[in-house]
């Protein structure tokens, strides 16, 4: 069958978009309609369902199915829709907020689940739609209009919590480096199993700048470092510094100062997780913070394929189900 | 097998001839006394008489042993004749031990039977019941009750000691001798229960062989010992023609759904988080993934809502269920269904509340919660069954209303009806009729956009699933434009889209059938009840037509939106009694809707209703209006409830 070619405009709905201008939500809007049509899923295989937030009104602007659902829960819309229609390609949109504080528990467990969905997780660090409170992955001192003397809770890393929680695809990305972030969401739909992209997303209404050190174009080189799969770890602008393992602690080395074998190697498919749970621990200012694919293991049984195979096997071992059949078995008496 | 296998009436003693039993078997939670009931009831089912039961257990999984706390008891009535109820009064009582006995004793009728494990009855065991020495010494025990004390544990440590079985295992038996020795005493077959241990430890011979032993020693007993002089028989009950099964609330309800799924050719889906006394639809659901059932334990009673949402979305048959902790934790998925106008089924089996309240044991208390415990304008359809075998019917019902009017409907069930059993008729599949969906297809003019928010004359929109071309569209919890489905604050719009979703739901008062009533049409008191009360009310207002008084009764199954006549009929009566297991929900919406004086009869105690305290309500409403008639009729002004009461 030959498909009809589509554009990235294809993909887009009548609905105006109605974000701040500037905000870093255009870009990953622009860089999804770019990638759909080069994964070959028609429109209307395609769903976007997403929570409650500001990136969550990003399925009203695509020409796809979609479902603005509730605070939080995409996740479980997401599960009930995958195991029920496998055909279809779902993808959830969420936040720092909606994915980590209010529905902190379904992103768990949609991971360990390993649905075969992706997650775009846009973490500008802020509450955004209500205007100004600090988040999950607000940074500890962070004065905002609900913590005028700094925020006191410690942030969360959702990276960190997603390997924990045995995900099988972890990745980030930027806003601002769209090349980078168009790869990462194409390399995250091609996974078979949950893929979850953070994207450093910049709110430039609320918190603006929050993550320049990694988002500037200038600053980025030194404050982050990009994973590629059998490649060694190496940064900065003229690519002269590296990380190794000493006993079981990263540290950042001049690459001139060390043999290259000494240089951590990213292993993506590893399926144990420490080295990708390490690198997910690696912040600023401390460490450049790494971007691209942490992990891609492959292989791993995913729920809608499991749920599906059990009712085939069921049907296979005891006959397709016959009500009549069900309602006679056991004990009956007849009444003449 | 050429052992001797005792049946109904094969005793040689004397046979005594009743119209029904009510049995309560009563011990530890470990004992086996629930074993004990079901298989007492299968047993009566199957020999044709009608029964009705009552499980009472404790929420405590393994509560201290011997203790108050830790009494389990399965109450059964099986009759000759029709019943609604387990029974008020014991006929018969069976204990195994202290504690047992203290906490069931008053439920026993005067002259009736109690049968005491008397190895049960130590003075380690006095303490643990917290009574002062042995509660058999009472005299007064010994006057009102026919009492029978047999050494349970003992024989049955003697029926099974050629099998070499250890103390603890050979103690394990003493429920099936126990079962024998009332099997003995009503007459019935040892047959189904011999194949139920069969069937159930087929893989462990010797524990078999043992439970058989016992089953067989009690049997024994009761035909040999001089204890008995006398065992009942129960005729089989006058039931309309057909195949009979013996059939438990939540057991009917997943049926129900799997006929429901059928009947419609979709899938069911049964997203769902462990919660007493709802998990039990999960357990038999989950066994028939062959009829294309999927079943998602989910992580919580959001997430069991949300996927339930998500296959909705889907084109699949989706059904969550809970308890009323749980269906508070769902309410703002309930809401967005509402407003996705997605067709699904939420089942709220209530149990005592509030909070985390009385998880064993049953209540109507959710009502309201069901009907308002939303943000916002958020109607939604719901519906009672009635009875256990009911369960199988409203689930149907409830899909067919979901599909026509595109909303997700509720099942208040309740505990008593979901862990209650009675005979269920089994119905011809043929005969089901199909449940008709239809899903638009890609519309021909493709030049016209798709309206996800068009309507039917039943106000219901197109179910547009995802994967069909042409027909891309979103939904969501903001308000939408009706037709395009757009979000829209317009103060216009909003007004008309939360009037025509109330007018959605109201339009289907006109699709069920009108409010039936009981008894005369019109005259001195109209009993109104829902859910599973209705046992306990029919058996009592026909109890006080007998006594002939004017009385009527009318169990609404539809409780939003009522039927259409409901409001007329409520007016055709002097008095309006609402008996609920509440502190009176069903009766503010009648006063509240109609503008009709209700009165409450409130019971919440976690227990059903017995029908002598409702016919004791009932009576003294009715004696009150008596007085009254007589005062009127010296004026020549209430012949016609006179009449109606002889009538009745
Ligand atoms: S508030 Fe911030 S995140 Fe939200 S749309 Fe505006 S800039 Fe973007």
């Amino acid at each position: 069958m030959n498909l009809p070619v589509l554009k990235a405009t294809d993909f887009a709905s009548d609905q105006d978009v109605r974000w701040c201008p500037g905000c870093g939500d255009y870009s990953i809007l622009a860089q999804m309609k770019k990638v759909l049509p080069e994964l070959g899923v028609p429109r209307e295989k395609t769903v976007f369902i997403s929570g409650i937030g500001c990136s969550s009104r990003f399925p009203y602007y695509m020409n796809t199915y979609g479902m603005h659902s509730i605070h939080g829960r995409a996740p479980t819309f997401a599960t009930g829709l995958k195991t029920t229609r496998p055909d279809l390609m779902v993808w959830v949109i969420t936040g720092d907020g909606d994915a980590l504080s209010i529905g902190g528990n379904h992103f768990i467990h949609v991971l360990r689940r390993n649905l075969d969905i992706n997650i775009v997780l846009f973490n500008n660090r802020i509450y955004g739609l209500t205007k100004g409170q600090y988040s999950p992955t607000s940074s500890e001192g962070q004065v905002t209009k609900s913590s005028p003397m700094g925020a006191i809770d410690h942030p969360l890393n959702p990276l960190s919590m997603a390997i924990a929680a045995e995900a099988t695809f972890v990745a980030r990305s930027l806003d601002a480096h769209v090349k980078h972030l168009g790869d990462t969401l194409k390399r995250a739909a091609e996974h078979k199993g949950t893929s979850l992209v953070e994207v450093y997303q910049n709110c430039n209404v609320f918190n603006d700048g929050a993550m320049a050190y990694a988002q500037s174009r200038d600053l980025r080189p030194e404050h982050t470092i990009e994973l590629e799969h059998g490649k060694p770890l190496i940064f900065g602008k003229d690519r002269d510094k590296g990380i190794r393992m000493v006993g079981n602690q990263l540290e950042i080395v001049k690459t001139a100062d060390v043999p290259a074998d000494d240089l951590l190697i990213h292993d993506e498919k590893s399926n144990d997780s420490t080295l990708h749970y390490m690198l997910s621990r690696m912040r600023y200012p401390e460490f450049p913070e790494p971007i691209g694919v942490f992990r891609a293991v492959q292989g791993v049984a995913t729920y809608n394929d499991q749920i599906n195979a059990q009712v085939t096997q069921a049907k296979q071992q005891k006959g397709e189900g016959s009500l009549q059949k069900l309602f006679e078995s056991g004990d009956t008496w007849q009444v003449a | 097998m050429s052992a001797f296998t005792p049946g109904p009436d094969s005793s040689a003693k004397q046979i005594e001839n009743v119209e029904g039993i009510t049995v309560r078997l009563a011990g530890d939670s470990g004992d086996g006394m629930q074993l004990l009931g079901t298989q007492l009831t299968n047993t009566s089912a199957l020999l044709g008489n009608d029964v009705a039961t009552f499980p009472d257990f404790p929420a405590e999984i393994r509560a201290p042993r011997g203790t108050r706390a830790g009494v389990s008891g399965f109450q059964v009535q099986f009759a000759a004749e029709e019943i609604f109820t387990p029974g008020d009064v014991l006929d018969a009582l069976v204990v195994m031990n202290p504690a047992a006995l203290v906490t069931n004793i008053g439920d026993l009728r005067p002259g009736g039977l109690l049968i005491v494990n008397e190895d049960g009855f130590n003075d380690k065991e006095y303490k643990l019941a917290k009574v002062s020495g042995n509660p058999l010494d009472d005299p007064r025990i010994r006057e009102r009750y026919r009492v029978t004390e047999v050494a349970m544990t003992r024989l049955t440590r003697d029926a099974v000691a050629e099998l070499g079985l250890g103390m603890k295992e050979a103690d394990r038996c003493k429920n099936f001798f126990a079962m024998g020795l009332v099997y003995w005493l009503f007459g019935r077959s040892l047959d189904p229960t011999l194949r139920f241990i069969a069937a159930k430890f087929g893989r462990k011979p010797d524990v078999a062989l043992a439970n058989e032993k016992a089953l067989r020693a009690g049997w024994a007993y009761g035909e040999t010992t001089e204890a008995f002089g006398t065992s009942y028989h129960v005729e089989p009950a006058q039931l309309k023609p057909g195949t009979y099964k013996n059939m438990m609330g939540n057991q009917a309800l997943a049926w129900g759904l799997l006929a429901a799924a059928q009947r419609s050719h979709k899938e069911l889906f049964y997203g769902t988080y462990p919660i007493t006394p709802a998990s039990d639809i999960l357990h038999e659901l989950s066994k028939y993934k062959n009829f294309g059932v999927r079943t998602f334990q989910a992580e919580d009673e959001i997430a069991a809502i949300g996927a339930t949402v998500g296959a909705a979305f889907g084109g699949t048959m989706a059904v969550t269920a809970s308890s009323g902790p749980g269906i508070a934790l769902k309410a703002e998925a309930m809401g967005l269904g509402m407003m996705l106008e997605l067709p699904m089924i939420v089942i709220d089996v209530q149990r005592g509340g509030p909070s985390t309240g009385l998880p064993t044991k049953t209540e109507q208390s959710d009502l309201l919660q069901v009907l308002y415990g939303r943000n916002g304008e958020s109607p939604l359809p719901v519906l009672a069954p009635q009875s256990p075998a009911d369960c199988f019917d409203i689930a149907q019902e409830a899909w067919e209303i979901a599909v026509e009017s595109m909303v997700p409907v509720v099942i208040l069930s309740d505990g008593y009806i979901a862990n209650g059993s009675e005979p269920w008729k089994i119905p011809n599949v043929q005969d089901m009729k199909p449940i008709e969906i239809a899903h638009p297809t890609a519309a021909e003019d493709s030049d016209k956009p798709f309206l996800p928010y068009a309507r039917d004359e039943k106000l219901a929109r197109p179910w547009a699933i995802p994967g069909t071309e042409g027909l891309m569209h979103r939904v969501g919890g903001l308000e939408k434009e009706d037709g395009t489905g757009n979000v829209s604050y317009d103060p216009e719009n909003h007004q008309h889209m939360v009037h025509t979703r109330q007018r959605k739901v109201d339009l289907i008062a006109e699709r069920i059938p009108p409010q039936k009533v009981m008894g005369p049409p019109s005259g001195d008191i109209l009993v109104v009840s829902w859910g599973g009360t209705y046992g306990a009310c029919h058996t009592a207002v026909r109890r006080c037509q007998s006594q002939g008084m004017s009385v009527a009764h009318a169990h609404i199954r539809y409780l939003h939106p009522f039927p259409a006549n409901l409001g007329e009929l409520l007016s055709s009566y002097r008095t309006v009694l609402v008996p609920e297991l509440n502190m009176g929900q069903l009766r503010m919406l009648l006063r509240s809707k109609y503008l009709v004086d209700c009165i409450g009869i409130n019971k919440i105690k976690g227990k059903p209703f017995t029908v002598s305290e409702l016919v004791e309500q009932i009576s003294a409403h009715a004696c009150h209006d008596h007085n009254c008639r007589e005062e009127e009729s010296q004026e020549d002004a209430c012949e016609d409830g006179i009449m109606q009461s002889k009538a009745g």
